[in-house]
């Protein structure tokens, strides 16, 4: 179910809760004790986390970063520079789902107009980097999201909706404001990213083609 | 054109388990301890046999790279970082092999740190691909629980790590340097060069930074001979490689294919013609955005390798192509490109920092004809002026799809400018130079 | 060396240098902006591109190492073309409001815009703005002129030990700033405005006020602290507008302290333009000649021991040397040049110096910090340790500290205790500092005035210095045992022998009521209710501070900046100012005044010109011959008598250690009647209450 959402302000406070303190012990073990730094964007990612489990917008707020710097011995402007270079990190609070569609070329060709066309209308947002009025969506236009074969994408939050177009949005953004995650992945008849109506290759099973070895 | 029983990634669609059941019924960790056995030399003069150029881009010879880690350790750890930030526009294969063939590229790895030295490896994926690094971690937890990771590591007694990290939105991060900048928790900006990587790199370790597809190609070349690799594709251009068609075919897909294959017939087979026919077809974008692009004349002869792009003025990239028919607007084409590079540019040096937003502002103007003819000139000045001058690769990148969209298609260029000047009732002949005297009066 | 060859000529270079220093070594002129000799290299600006031979692109000449028979071309066409490019991209976003512009006339772009520019602009876009910034009351933003060459970034995060600004957000949109808006909280920003190449950062109590070549520029040496960094004065008419560093090595780098660069406004407040007679409490104006005759009387008949002088923190040592002679010639040895009642052993000059001199830090393997908080009593002092700290990398530069410090030190060190029973515990060597001490090739101790001017001052110091010869802090070759003085005018004095002679009294005795007469020099760092209600109190200085409130006469005197100097900093280096203004009003120079006076009072100083009185200097001392430089080799000290060690153990007193200055921005006269440092105080100080706690 879709949690209330209420516009949020940079809080004063902000401590990792027992999720996140789990997730950290698993990251800092990845980096030498002495280069502890190499985990601040796992970390910040962990904060953006749970600020959305908490309240439902996942984004990092000051506090958050300052705490981290803490925990990794770094200066805090050397962690607000990490959050502000890398676009994947919420610097302000955004809706409840975030709607990410590719403009690129690749997207561009196979109508990705259309698809921004249609998260508008359908979640009633007027423009990039606006959120909706009741907070559910935000909209963000980003670049190549590296999947230009399945193209256009629509990603929401952390899944790929693959091959959209304007009605099949319409349907997901309804669905999403039921409520619903529909699976990801393709949205027409094809497999991953082997052409749409059937494979072209590899018709060989694996097993025969590895005897063939 | 590759056949089925030369294909290395039998599972890209995902269409068996790619779990570590189905790896090793496709071969995966077969015996891992075997290659092993040839020792660093081996391994290494294996790779340097086998012809094997990177898959990320720039096709600098593997093996040769792998040889550059220092023989003998100072005491320093050396370090296999593996470069999983696909972000070039129009290239999304190594998402297939992090998706679909976890198992071959943790294999893989541990060979090739296993031939520099190195008893841990990072994985840089991009932050976009969640989904596919929570699969690679789901293998890598396989495959710690089955040994076949960590202290003697599938039995072969090199101890061996392998670790993932995540990016976070910052195509930049491509650039090995900034990679490792980005990777030691820093904002990803390239760095200076020298010292090259092999000398200073994670942590200031000998370090080395392979493409995702370079890497998990390992394994398979290991196990089937470097001649068998060799004896694909065209001579200094080995093997099969993944490839991916976007844009306007009928068929847009993913696939692996033999180099030195012509463009078109990649095109007719895999991406099941261009929409509307061939002669539908305007240009080719072959290997991501920074590659120049192709006007059709030259698709329908020219083969997709590193040498005959390159022949071209136009490069393979990561053949990973972008195919565009008559319909398309080709100036706002590239203009997205400008604004890709602007978005990514860094900011760290002066050429590109500035440069990317000039030249997407005029793009921009140009997509509209708002602009004089000789601006295209001064257009293809600044891309000039900003390639070659600027730390990492990502300036040139940004300049050259406008340096080809000039070379190609120019006319399109000035039919649009004039086209706009005609709009208000003008003839769309005479104009006025930003300095100087009207063209028509010179 | 490494043979490098630009454009035709062979050089030979260190190895590892860069193209860029073996082109300045070949005497070509490279363009650049990011780079500073003093930071890391960033690389960024591009503006220092040559070709290398065999290269297939220009490089950045800055990090570009050289190798033996390296072909550098600094002037082909395709360098050019480089710089042209570069230059037009640092300038198609870069407001053209030169005019209007604090940096106009000596801002690193301008200038080069000449050199490697073109006339016109082919930008035709919209231009890039930036939001301003702001970073406390010091320095001044124009962020929209910035073109992050970083090397703000780097001082703050490299020299400074503050890492507080950086480039937030990437590509066209990066920004340098704090992110979260707030004040720098370093004692060095101010140097921020002198590396920032273009007209970004400016400084904020200054802007508009002059342009660059309107200045007369004079060299000096700063009094505001005892380092002695080198200074230019920059007036305009009889104005001084501003105080600039001057670059020697051997004593600041090329840095400055906020306090000695933004007092100037104090040096036109609050000040005494004319002598002063108090006549039945109340002042009244006086005519020299009048306020001589008055003090004439009133010493008419006092006995030479009941006369005493004190001299303050800022005087030259010629105004000493003179007040000194003076006080002879009316047959008192009641002098004394410790305000503070800091204990010293005097009987040598190595007992008071900071001996192994400033360079020594670079050499350091391990230090020890004793009552002292090098950060606010010597800021550029402290950057320097942090550069030793920085460049011996982890570990490689152990230091502790005996006494809580009032402010982050800017490097990683281990705190000891509050109070003097930690030596004990070093001497019999039962804390692991000790052997790392002993360890150390050339361990450094810092003893500073926290420790220096307690009750048990002289245990204090007895103890740090048979702990540096114990642990070989005092060894042939090596001098590591330091003394931090706070004073600029100190070591000049103790040099010059500004003590209370055999039967003399010191300050607090003077104070005290010892004598009936008692002249202050530019004296006013005591609690001024000290001075006994019936002593009759001469003041000599520049400023209507404490002291000259209390004043019966005020005889006034000449600022640094306003008379010919001479002063020795902690490392007894002895250092010449010159004058740039000349005093307001009525004032003169202080030597002047006392030789006047001596007349007036019949006991006529045997000088009077400055070079006859600069002899005199040096008959008292032959340090003073040696102008520029550390007059004596950093010798051995005596050593000490025996059983002194052990004695002193016992008189500890349990109380912790106090930092010598409560607030870094108010430590004199001038400082406190600056504006800008009142602001300052003001902003800074709930700040150092909390990093205190």
């Amino acid at each position: 179910m879709n949690t209330p959402w209420k516009p949020a302000e940079q809080p004063d406070k902000f401590t990792f809760d027992a999720a996140s303190e789990a997730e950290i012990a698993k990251v800092l073990v990845k980096y030498p004790e002495a280069r502890k730094a190499s985990a601040v964007m796992p970390m910040l990612y962990i904060a953006q986390r749970q600020m959305g489990r908490e309240t439902g917008s996942a984004w990092v707020p000051v506090a958050a970063m300052d705490e981290i710097a803490r925990r990794l011995d770094m200066a805090p402007i050397r962690v607000y520079e990490v959050a502000s270079f890398y676009t994947m990190f919420n610097t302000r609070p955004i809706g409840r789902y975030h709607l990410q569609v590719c403009t690129t070329t690749s997207c561009w060709l196979r109508g990705s107009d259309d698809v921004v066309h249609a998260c508008k209308k359908a979640a009633g947002i007027g423009g990039f980097g606006e959120t909706s009025e009741d907070g559910l969506f935000t909209l963000t236009q980003v670049e190549c999201l590296g999947a230009c074969a399945n193209a256009p994408i629509l990603q929401v939050d952390d899944d790929f909706y693959e091959d959209m177009d304007g009605p099949r949005t319409e349907a997901l953004i309804a669905a999403l404001r039921a409520g619903e995650r529909p699976p990801a992945g393709p949205t027409v008849n094809r497999c991953g990213s082997a052409p749409e109506g059937g494979c072209k290759t590899l018709l060989v099973t694996p097993e025969a083609a590895s005897e063939n070895q | 054109m590759l056949q089925d029983k030369d294909r290395i990634f039998t599972n890209l669609y995902g269409q068996d388990d790619w779990k570590l059941e189905g790896a090793r019924k496709r071969g995966d960790w077969d015996n891992t301890a075997a290659i092993l056995a040839k020792g660093r030399d081996g391994v290494v003069a294996e790779m340097k046999a086998s012809g094997l150029r990177g898959r990320g881009g720039a096709g600098f010879p593997t093996g040769l790279k792998w040889s550059f880690m220092p023989k003998q350790s100072d005491g320093r750890p050396h370090y296999l970082v593996i470069n999983g930030d696909e972000s070039e526009p129009g290239t999304c294969k190594d998402r297939e092999v992090m998706r679909h063939e976890p198992h071959k590229l943790i294999e893989s790895a541990l060979i090739a740190s296993f031939a520099m030295g190195a008893h841990a490896a990072y994985i840089y994926i991009r932050g976009e691909f969640f989904r596919e690094a929570e699969h690679l971690q789901y293998a890598v937890d396989e495959a710690y629980a089955a040994g076949l990771l960590g202290k003697n590591a599938a039995g072969t007694g090199w101890d061996f790590d392998f670790y993932i990290h995540r990016g976070a939105g910052a195509y930049i991060c491509g650039e090995e340097t900034a990679l490792l900048e980005s990777l030691e928790g820093k904002k990803g900006q390239p760095r200076m060069k020298p010292p090259f990587p092999a000398g200073v790199g994670l942590y200031g370790c000998p370090t080395t930074v392979n493409n995702v597809e370079s890497i998990s190609v390992a394994s398979t070349i290991m196990r089937r001979g470097a001649s068998w690799f060799a004896g694909l594709g065209r001579p200094n251009n080995a093997g099969s490689k993944l490839m991916a068609i976007s844009g306007h075919v009928n068929t847009p897909c993913v696939f692996e294919e033999e180099l030195g294959v012509p463009l078109k017939d990649i095109i007719e087979k895999h991406g099941g013609g261009v929409r509307g026919g061939w002669d539908n077809l305007l240009a080719v974008i072959p290997g991501g955005c920074s590659v120049p692009v192709l006007p059709k004349s030259i698709c329908e002869t020219v083969l997709m390798d590193y040498d005959s792009l390159r022949a071209e003025r136009s490069g393979l990239g990561t053949a990973c192509m972008i195919v565009m028919d008559k319909s398309t607007d080709i100036i706002e084409a590239i203009a997205r490109f400008s604004r890709f590079f602007k978005h990514e540019s860094c900011g760290q040096c002066t050429p590109c920092r500035e440069g990317t937003g000039w030249m997407m502002r005029m793009m921009d103007r140009m997509v509209q004809g708002r602009a004089e003819l000789e601006e295209i000139d001064l257009l293809e000045q600044v891309t000039r002026q900003v390639e070659g001058h600027t730390i990492c690769a990502l300036g040139d990148a940004a300049a050259w799809p406008i340096q080809g969209l000039i070379r190609h298609f120019r006319p399109e260029m000035e039919a649009r400018i004039r086209q706009y000047k005609a709009a208000p009732g003008g003839t769309g002949l005479v104009q006025v130079p930003a300095h100087g005297v009207p063209v028509a009066a010179e | 060396m490494v043979r490098v060859i630009v454009d035709g000529t062979p050089v030979d270079v260190a190895p590892g240098s860069s193209a860029l220093q073996a082109c300045e070594a070949a005497g070509k002129e490279i363009p650049r902006f990011c780079y500073h000799e003093r930071l890391s290299v960033a690389g960024n600006c591009r503006m220092c591109l040559v070709q290398v031979v065999r290269a297939p692109k220009p490089v950045a000449s800055c990090g570009f190492p050289v190798s033996e028979g390296m072909e550098i071309l600094t002037d082909t066409d395709v360098v050019r073309r480089a710089r042209r490019a570069v230059m037009e991209f640092l300038l198609i976003n870069h407001p053209l409001d030169c005019p209007i512009c604090d940096q106009g006339g000596e801002c690193d772009l301008q200038d080069q815009a000449y050199g490697y520019g073109t006339g016109i602009s082919r930008y035709h876009e919209d231009k890039r703005a930036v939001t301003d910034k702001n970073l406390g009351p010091l320095v001044k933003t124009v962020m929209t002129r910035c073109i992050q060459c970083t090397r703000c970034v780097r001082f703050t995060t490299e020299v400074a030990g503050t890492p507080e600004l950086g480039m937030v957000s990437r590509g066209e949109n990066a920004e340098i700033t704090t992110y979260v808006e707030k004040a720098l909280t370093s004692e060095l920003s101010g140097n921020l405005i002198d590396i920032c190449p273009v007209g970004a950062l400016t400084a904020k109590p200054t802007a508009f006020h002059a342009r660059s070549w309107e200045y007369k520029k004079t060299d000096s040496i700063d009094v505001l602290d005892a380092l002695g960094t080198n200074i230019q004065v920059q007036a305009r008419g009889g104005e001084v507008m501003r105080i600039v560093p001057r670059v020697n090595d051997e004593v600041n780098e090329e840095w400055l302290s906020d306090k000695a660069r933004f007092s100037v406004d104090g040096l036109k407040r609050r000040r005494l333009d004319k002598p002063w007679v108090r006549v039945h409490g109340k002042f009244h104006a006086a005519s020299w000649q009048d306020a001589f005759v008055s003090l004439a009387r009133r010493l008419d008949g006092v006995s030479g021991d009941r006369i005493g002088a004190v001299a303050g923190d800022l005087c030259d040592a010629e105004s000493l040397c003179a007040l000194k002679d003076l006080m002879s010639a009316l047959g008192s040895s009641n002098i004394d040049c410790r305000q503070d009642g800091a204990w010293y052993d005097t009987s040598a000059r190595e007992g008071y110096l900071f001996n192994s001199d400033i360079v020594g830090i670079d050499e350091a393997d391990a230090l020890l910090i004793v009552g002292s908080v090098p950060r606010h009593e010597a800021p550029v002092l402290n950057a320097r340790i942090r550069k030793r700290f920085l460049r011996a990398g982890r570990g490689g530069f152990p230091i502790a500290m005996i006494g809580a410090s009032s402010a982050d030190p800017t490097y990683d060190v281990t705190f000891l205790g509050d109070g003097p029973d930690v030596l004990t515990s070093l001497l019999d060597g039962s804390i692991p500092f000790a052997e790392t001490l002993k360890s150390a090739k050339r361990p450094m101790i810092i003893l500073g005035h926290g420790a220096l001017t307690r009750r048990d001052a002289q245990a204090v110091y007895e103890a740090c210095r048979t702990l540096a010869e114990q642990s070989g802090a005092i060894a042939d070759g090596w001098n590591g045992f330091n003394i931090l003085h706070t004073a600029a005018s100190r070591v000049g004095a103790l040099d010059l022998g500004f003590l209370p002679g055999p039967r003399g009294l010191a300050a607090a005795n003077m104070l005290r009521g010892g004598v009936d007469v008692l002249w202050l020099m530019g004296a006013d760092e005591f609690p001024i209710d000290k001075i006994a209600p019936e002593t009759f109190v001469v003041y000599q200085g520049h400023h209507g501070d404490a002291a000259a409130a209390r004043a019966d006469i005020i005889l006034p005197g000449a600022a640094y900046t306003e008379k010919p100097g001479t002063y020795v900093n902690m490392a007894g280096r002895v250092q010449r100012a010159f004058r740039a203004v000349f005093p307001p009003g009525d004032a003169r120079e202080d030597w002047r005044i006392l030789r006047a006076f001596s007349e007036v009072v019949g006991h006529t100083l045997p000088y009077d010109t400055l070079e006859a009185l600069r002899a005199r200097m040096v008959e008292v001392n032959p340090v003073f011959a040696s102008i520029g430089s550390v007059a004596t080799p950093q010798a051995r000290l005596p050593a000490q008598a025996e059983g002194t060690a052990q004695k002193t153990t016992a008189e500890f007193s349990a109380s912790a250690f106090r930092p010598a200055i409560d607030d870094y921005y108010q430590t004199n006269p001038i400082s406190r009647a600056s504006p800008t440092m009142a602001e300052c105080s003001r902003i800074y100080a709930p700040v150092r209450a909390v990093a205190a706690e």
